[in-house]
């Protein structure tokens, strides 16, 4: 009885907080989504919104785009990712490997909106790289950088490169070098090495990481809005302005629920197609 | 048992202890929701040393103040400043203000005419929900070393001057269109049909304008950082932020454009929950009267609605003004009227698909 109890004690923050803040602002969220707004003050039940977001071409498209930019920055976020957390787990020796490991972490201890606009000052018409171009003759004029889809691209990358990074760097480290050496002595080349061998053995930090990364971007709002400039709709955006500026509540929480559906989707196909499950990764 | 007894007590303890510290902190503080720079620092101190009240300021915009007092039913805020056009409109839809005893507001520091247009514009059922306190006007900025034939909203989309202007994707961006354009928006607010046809209209054109644009500005700061640094030479922006660029180079400046500039008024609204609102009327009596007006006109950029406080301003600022606005320009503004319940749905889809379009 008594150890039943400390149980539940010991279990009631995580109740709490899943039942207060998630659960019950998600079923509260549900209900908005499916009324419309009729008159003044007036609702009706049904599911116009999410048949609005069907038959409105532009809703549709931002919900792609958002898709697939987002699964473009993972696989980017991986390819950049992963020889740096090699390099960091079975190159790098002793106290390099911690130092290395810092400088990943550093651009994380300011915050995600002053890293942007970092990124601003060095992509901007008179900024830092347009500047040095002009300077090394290789520029006429001013170079405009910032306010397109590679600039956003950058960002998202460079926003979620460390949660790709340190789930790599943990996998990478449980790797025996023995296993590596062994590869080799049986006549393997690098590239065959890295296919068999060090490949199978990342596959659980590459998802883990891939999925934070890839729903850290889909989910961003500061980085799409600030660097993407005038075609960056984003969906986050999108869900934004339909409950700030538009005051339609219902739309937004349906929005909102897709992007749920959508994610999830995602993710699950993910792990689908690449035969892995959440309780291998997770495990 | 003992032990599991006591960690229940003790978490049940401090639960309570928190709902009450939230409950505490109102005794008397004003919880004001404004604009940046109506409630200037100094102005706050002379408030709590002559009244005892502290003030708690929030900056925020139109939309923002909406959506927050919706989120609540009118609560967390004692006193609101929303435009005068953005009153009527969310209080028949969300019921989120409290009417204004005008008998505890001193209407002889208020502009008459000013009071008079505000009252009526924020009238719901017979009730007056707002009085005036901030004006300005929303127009072009202009650097005229650069780009001085632009005079109407239309002109930034002259091919001369691609990639080097901007403007916001919001509402008065449509309307200020919709005038150069040679249009009427404002006569067709209370005509959902009219009016979506006149949106469709400046869609098209905003589509069409797209390739000059060199980013939609989101904040005032966004805004300035583009026009000092010279990538942007134009844009449709407030009289303020002109004004204040102005001060650094006088090759930018405000200019009103030749369809009208759009007028606005800020006022002070009651929130149907607020909790200090004997605090919230002495705060207006307080920040309305001339001395301290001019103050909140000096940190804001912009004039007040308070009877004499011209005599107080800085004569820079009036200078500017008047510069930008000869009297033709004056009597050219157009304010807004009330925005009727709904309007907003149809110009956030045109903007969407501004926003989306290639």
């Amino acid at each position: 009885m008594s150890a039943r109890l400390s149980l539940w004690l010991l279990m009631l923050p995580v109740l709490l907080w899943l039942g207060l803040l998630i659960i019950l602002p998600h079923i509260d969220m549900f209900f908005v989504s499916l009324r419309t707004r009729v008159g003044v003050g007036e609702y009706e039940y049904g599911l116009a919104n999410y048949a609005a977001f069907f038959t409105e071409p532009l809703y549709l498209r931002t919900f792609a785009r958002t898709a697939i930019m987002s699964v473009l920055a993972t696989a980017l976020t991986l390819v950049i990712a992963f020889p740096v957390a090699y390099f960091i787990a079975k190159v790098a020796r002793g106290r390099w490997q911690g130092v290395l490991f810092l400088f990943c972490l550093v651009p994380f201890w300011v915050s995600e909106l002053v890293r942007t606009f970092g990124w601003m000052i060095l992509l901007r018409e008179t900024g830092v790289f347009s500047s040095v171009l002009q300077w090394a003759g290789l520029a006429d004029g001013p170079v405009e950088m910032l306010y397109n889809d590679a600039a956003m691209m950058v960002g998202l990358v460079y926003t979620s490169m460390l949660f790709m990074v340190v789930p790599l760097v943990t996998t990478l480290q449980s790797l025996d070098d023995s296993l590596v050496e062994a590869g080799y002595d049986l006549g393997g080349n690098g590239f065959t090495v890295f296919r068999e061998i060090i490949l199978p053995h990342a596959v659980p930090g590459i998802v883990s990481g891939s999925i934070v990364v890839f729903m850290l971007s889909l989910g961003n709002y500061l980085t799409p809005t600030m660097l993407g400039g005038k075609d960056s709709l984003w969906f986050t955006e999108m869900i934004y302005s339909q409950f700030i500026v538009r005051f339609n509540w219902e739309l937004g929480a349906a929005f909102g629920f897709l992007l749920l559906a959508l994610s999830s989707f995602i993710v699950w196909a993910a792990l689908k197609l690449s035969g892995q499950t959440l309780e291998k990764t997770l495990g | 048992m003992l032990t599991n007894g006591t960690i229940l007590r003790g978490t049940v303890a401090t639960l309570l202890g928190l709902g009450a510290l939230s409950t505490s902190a109102s005794a008397e503080t004003l919880r004001l929701l404004t604009w940046g720079g109506y409630a200037p620092e100094e102005v706050i101190e002379m408030f709590t040393e002559e009244t005892g009240i502290e003030v708690e300021v929030t900056k925020s915009n139109n939309e923002e103040m909406i959506a927050k007092l919706r989120a609540t039913g009118g609560g967390g805020f004692d006193l609101a400043q929303p435009s005068q056009d953005r009153i009527a409109g969310p209080q028949a839809e969300f019921d989120i203000y409290k009417p204004i005893d005008l008998s505890k507001i001193e209407t002889g520091l208020f502009i008459e005419s000013m009071l008079e247009a505000t009252k009526a514009n924020t009238t719901v059922d017979g009730e007056v929900y707002g009085v005036p306190h901030v004006w300005g006007t929303s127009g072009l900025v202009v650097n005229t070393a650069e780009a001085g034939s632009v005079a109407d909203y239309t002109d930034l989309c002259n091919e001369e001057f691609a990639g080097k202007v901007s403007y916001r994707l919001k509402r008065p961006t449509l309307i200020g269109f919709a005038y150069a354009m040679g249009l009427d928006p404002f006569a067709a607010y209370g005509d959902e049909a009219a009016y979506s046809d006149i949106v469709a209209q400046v869609e098209e054109k905003l589509i069409e304008c797209k390739a000059n644009v060199k980013a939609y500005w989101d904040g005032g700061d966004q805004l300035m950082g583009l026009l000092r640094s010279g990538e942007v030479v134009a844009s449709m922006a407030w009289d303020t932020g002109g004004w204040k660029l102005n001060a650094e180079n006088p090759d930018i400046t405000f200019v009103a454009p030749a369809s009208g500039a759009l007028g606005w008024i800020d006022t002070f609204a009651l929130p149907k929950k607020t909790k200090a609102e004997d605090a919230a009327y002495k705060w207006i009596n307080f920040v309305m009267k001339p001395e301290i007006a001019a103050m909140i006109t000096a940190s804001a950029g912009n004039f007040t609605a308070s009877n004499g406080a011209d005599e107080f301003a800085d004569d820079e600022l009036k200078a500017r003004f008047q510069a930008s606005f000869p009297q033709e320009a004056i009597d050219n503004i157009k304010w807004y009227p009330t925005v009727p319940a709904g309007l907003e749905a149809i110009e956030g889809a045109a903007l969407d698909r501004v926003k989306a379009a290639n």
